[in-house]
């Protein structure tokens, strides 16, 4: 039994983050968070081990109010499993598990080991105790980090949007497992943006925005429209009907645009890569051999499990990263040799995956940041100088074109919130009409609103023209742009599929790494 | 919906662009921090037995008192302004150079060997000659460890304090060998430079020189240096290497760059130490005013502005010292204690006013 009682949360420099949230967990539901990104959902969930205290209200775990004297009685009653597993890689599964335990000086490993297999075999977590973390999946990854806190006794297990890191089938395995862990009587309540697992697998549904619960019922008596309504609240009505289009289409509606006939119909071929490799960070390979075309006037989605390849293909288009072989030509030249400044000129917009680290600095003001890949151009500049009003002038149209919520052009980019970040993003790389737009999970935390914002926008510049090649970790994302998909596994497409063709089951396998020739064969002997 | 801007109409007026409020919570800051540092000093001053407010007067009357007084203040300010100005601009791409010693001993060399060695030439032109030849020693020197930045990630901590020592010690041998003065009774110095090559005084009787000037035009030079494209390019690097690479800026160029251009002036520091004061190369020409600039470019706030009053007052700080050491039988080295403590409370400071800010 979880349960938070008027709890409030405000942060010393007014910011109010939870607001008299009252909410109750009774023992052997399985809950779910639901609500935008900013909506206090972590900081809410964080409360129960003690990570985050409220300025006000009570949070209590089977009937043990949380405060500092309690916490070393509630911690191992609470699994807390965040979205970076703690785990150490060279060592085993055992002993991780082992690890976290307190106080035996020495330990019977044999034991132990039959213990936890057993509590294994309780929940049907399948894991080798033996295996080296380095060696397994995520998924895998993630049941360690389950098995753990079973293993120290939790009652309570609280996962931080669990399956953003998972193939479909690997989430849909997780969330069998968690169901049988709630009809054996645990807590479980996980955060998490997709609709359609949360009507899938859970009990009990909460949506809090904007710091306050605003909706709570069974999941059976829910829908996946009202709850993405609920999400977005209030501001729905301020929306434009094509954006609420985009939202609802999220839940799942239809809108099929014509790919082929685009490409039948002689487009030009504006991103063409040929036989590409490229090497990760640790100079090892990641790309190995990929082929792909964008047209004008077509979104190419990427999709496929993180770190399959796809970010290191995709920097080295923008030419972050150096290309091995292979060649990148776009609007028709040949771009394998070119560096980043020669994108900037040519036009290539690019959106980062990391808007606060790549694509602001944020303690820079909204003026200064827009210019950043322009200032050398005129009328930013004149010999030399910046031009200051000439910036100005430039940066009050990005505010006023893409609606950034701030008070002026001056305020460092660190007071924008995720969404207002993300559109002032937008405006500059759109700004100057590019031909090429690459975009890295151009709405990852953002909430639904702005990301409906975002995609409208990609939509828009499609429409334009513009060649457009969408990276995203979020299938119903990819499905609602793209005109065409690619999946990547293992740094190898597995096909290209057009998207009213695709279907979730389809690019699960792909992304598991079945090639889309594979699939048909079958599909055709069946 | 179309995403192109609208052609940049013409701007109504040029605003201020200056956060008054801001800026007034700084110089608030700034003050505090020297006021409590002479606080401290006035501590020290009662428990030595003498009279703060006889000995402060007796510094205040030495640095500010008359005019051969104040004069032989801004003399001393003279390189710590230049010194500041250079630092300020590595600072602010978040690079410690703390090289300005070394790059100021190689100006005066180089500046001096280009007097010494073409003294035939006219004295104008040679002037400038031997300024151009200080700016790029010192450039060198810097630039030596902007370079290995660059190319090897060598932190330039220690580069530029190695650089320090290496410069220290080649002055030495200098003006034991090469260039000793042969009619100097083996004296460690160079050789006077011409007579004609002094700096204009721009006081008579005082010590006042046109290297003065100089400071103050570079000062200016600074001013437009962070609204140029280069500035702005410093500043980006300063706040986030990762963006500076994701829009194509060269990190290592600019390392590279500004330890070249802070070097660069700084030797003109160089420059204007023995063509303003000196007249020759001695071993003591850089006598701590690397370590010294630094601290005023610091408590200036890296601001041009700031660091001319932070300058000045620590031009003040030296020279009134001395006058309180002879008249109030202070020892200099309370100046060194207020020094100290004023650098202890910058650092204190951003800790305690982040702290109150978040508050």
């Amino acid at each position: 039994m979880l349960a938070f009682d008027g709890v409030e949360m405000r942060y010393p420099d007014g910011t109010v983050a939870l607001r008299d949230v009252s909410m109750q967990v009774p023992q052997g539901q399985f809950c779910v968070v639901l609500g935008p990104s900013g909506a206090g959902k972590s900081t809410l969930l964080r409360m129960v081990n003690g990570l985050v205290t409220p300025s006000r209200g009570t949070v209590t775990v089977d009937g043990l109010s949380v405060d500092r004297k309690t916490l070393p009685r509630i911690r191992p009653r609470v699994g807390m499993i965040h979205q970076h597993f703690k785990l150490v890689a060279p060592f085993t599964v055992a002993e991780n598990i082992i690890l976290r335990l307190r106080g035996s000086l020495f330990i019977d490993m044999k034991k132990v080991q039959r213990e936890i297999a057993k509590v294994a075999e309780q929940y049907r977590l399948e894991v080798d105790l033996d295996a080296r973390v380095q060696e397994l999946s995520v998924g895998e990854q993630q049941r360690v980090e389950i098995l753990s806190s079973l293993y120290r006794g939790a009652q309570v297990l609280i996962l931080d949007e669990p399956t953003a890191v998972l193939t479909p089938q690997e989430a849909d395995n997780l969330g069998v497992i968690l169901r049988e862990m709630a009809r054996q009587g645990k807590t479980i309540v996980f955060i998490s943006h997709k609709l359609e697992e949360v009507m899938k697998v859970t009990d009990r549904v909460t949506v809090l925005r904007g710091g306050r619960v605003v909706f709570s019922s069974l999941t059976r008596e829910t829908t996946k429209q009202e709850l993405a309504r609920e999400m977005i609240g209030r501001e729905l009505s301020g929306l434009r009907s094509e954006q609420a289009a985009v939202v609802l289409a999220l839940a799942g509606a239809e809108d099929a645009s014509l790919a082929a006939e685009k490409i039948a119909n002689g487009a030009q071929a504006v991103i063409e890569v040929t036989d590409l490799h490229v090497n990760d960070d640790r100079n090892l390979p990641a790309v190995r051999g990929v082929d792909l075309t964008v047209h004008r006037g077509e979104i190419l989605g990427i999709a496929g499990v993180d770190g399959n390849g796809q970010h290191e293909l995709v920097e080295a288009i923008v030419r972050l990263r150096p290309v091995q072989s292979g060649q990148i030509r776009l609007n028709g030249k040949d771009a394998t040799r070119w560096d980043v400044r020669d994108t900037i000129a040519h036009n290539v917009a690019y959106i980062s995956d990391d808007r606060q680290k790549d694509g602001l600095i944020l303690n820079f003001d909204l003026s200064r940041n827009a210019v950043i890949k322009l200032f050398e151009r005129e009328p930013f500049s004149r010999r030399g100088l910046l031009n200051f009003d000439a910036i100005d002038e430039f940066t009050k149209n990005l505010i006023e074109q893409f609606d950034v919520r701030t008070p002026g052009p001056h305020v460092a980019a660190a007071k924008l919130s995720g969404g207002n970040q993300q559109k002032l993003i937008l405006a500059r790389e759109l700004s100057q009409s590019p031909s090429v737009i690459i975009a890295n999970k151009p709405t990852r935390g953002l909430d639904i609103g702005a990301a409906a914002y975002v995609h409208e926008r990609l939509l828009a510049e499609r429409e334009r023209g513009a060649a457009i090649l969408l990276l995203s970790a979020d299938l119903d994302e990819i499905l609602l742009l793209s005109d065409r998909i690619l999946v990547m596994c293992n740094g190898q497409s597995m096909g290209v599929l057009e998207r009213q063709h695709a279907d979730v089951q389809t690019l699960g396998l792909m992304m598991a790494g079945t090639p889309l020739a594979s699939i048909e064969k079958q599909g055709a002997i069946s | 919906m179309t995403t192109t801007t609208k052609p940049i109409p013409k701007p109504e007026r040029a605003k201020p662009r200056i956060d008054w409020r801001k800026l007034g919570g700084r110089v608030f800051q700034a003050v505090l921090s020297v006021v409590l540092a002479m606080l401290i000093g006035a501590l020290l001053l009662l428990v030595s037995g003498t009279n703060p407010l006889t000995a402060y007067r007796s510094l205040f009357y030495g640095a500010f008192g008359t005019v051969d007084r104040f004069a032989e203040t801004l003399v001393k300010a003279t390189p710590l302004l230049i010194i500041a100005v250079s630092v300020s601009i590595c600072f602010r791409a978040q690079v410690w150079n703390i090289g300005a010693e070394g790059q100021l001993i190689l100006g005066a060399i180089t500046s001096t060997w280009v007097a010494l060695t073409f003294s035939s030439l006219p004295a104008p032109l040679l002037l400038v000659l031997s300024l151009i030849a200080g700016a790029i020693g010192g450039a060198v020197w810097g630039g030596i460890a902007g370079i290995l930045k660059a190319k090897m990630q060598a932190n330039e901590v220690i580069t530029t304090s190695m650089l320090n020592y290496i410069a220290v010690y080649l002055l030495g041998f200098l003006v034991r060998g090469p260039l000793m003065d042969p009619n100097g009774f083996n004296f460690p110095q160079s050789a006077l430079i011409k007579e004609s090559l002094e700096l204009p005084r721009l006081i008579p009787g005082t010590r006042l020189n046109l290297a003065f000037v100089l400071a103050l035009l570079l000062v200016a030079g600074a001013m437009v240096f962070w609204r140029s494209t280069i500035g702005f390019r410093t500043e980006i690097v300063g706040a986030s290497r990762r963006v500076a690479k994701q829009i194509g800026l060269s990190v290592g160029g600019t390392f590279v760059l500004v330890t070249a251009l802070s070097g660069a002036l700084v030797g003109m520091a160089g420059w204007g130490e023995i063509f303003g004061l000196h007249f020759r190369l001695i071993e003591e020409i850089a006598r701590g005013l690397g370590n010294l600039g630094i601290v005023v470019a610091l408590l200036g706030e890296l601001h041009p502005l700031g660091m001319l009053v932070s300058s000045l007052l620590f031009g003040a700080l030296v020279v009134g010292g001395n006058a309180m050491e002879r008249n109030a039988g202070v020892p200099f080295a309370l100046v060194d204690v207020i020094q100290g403590a004023i650098i202890l409370l910058i650092l204190a400071r951003t800790y305690f006013f982040k702290k109150a800010s978040a508050s």
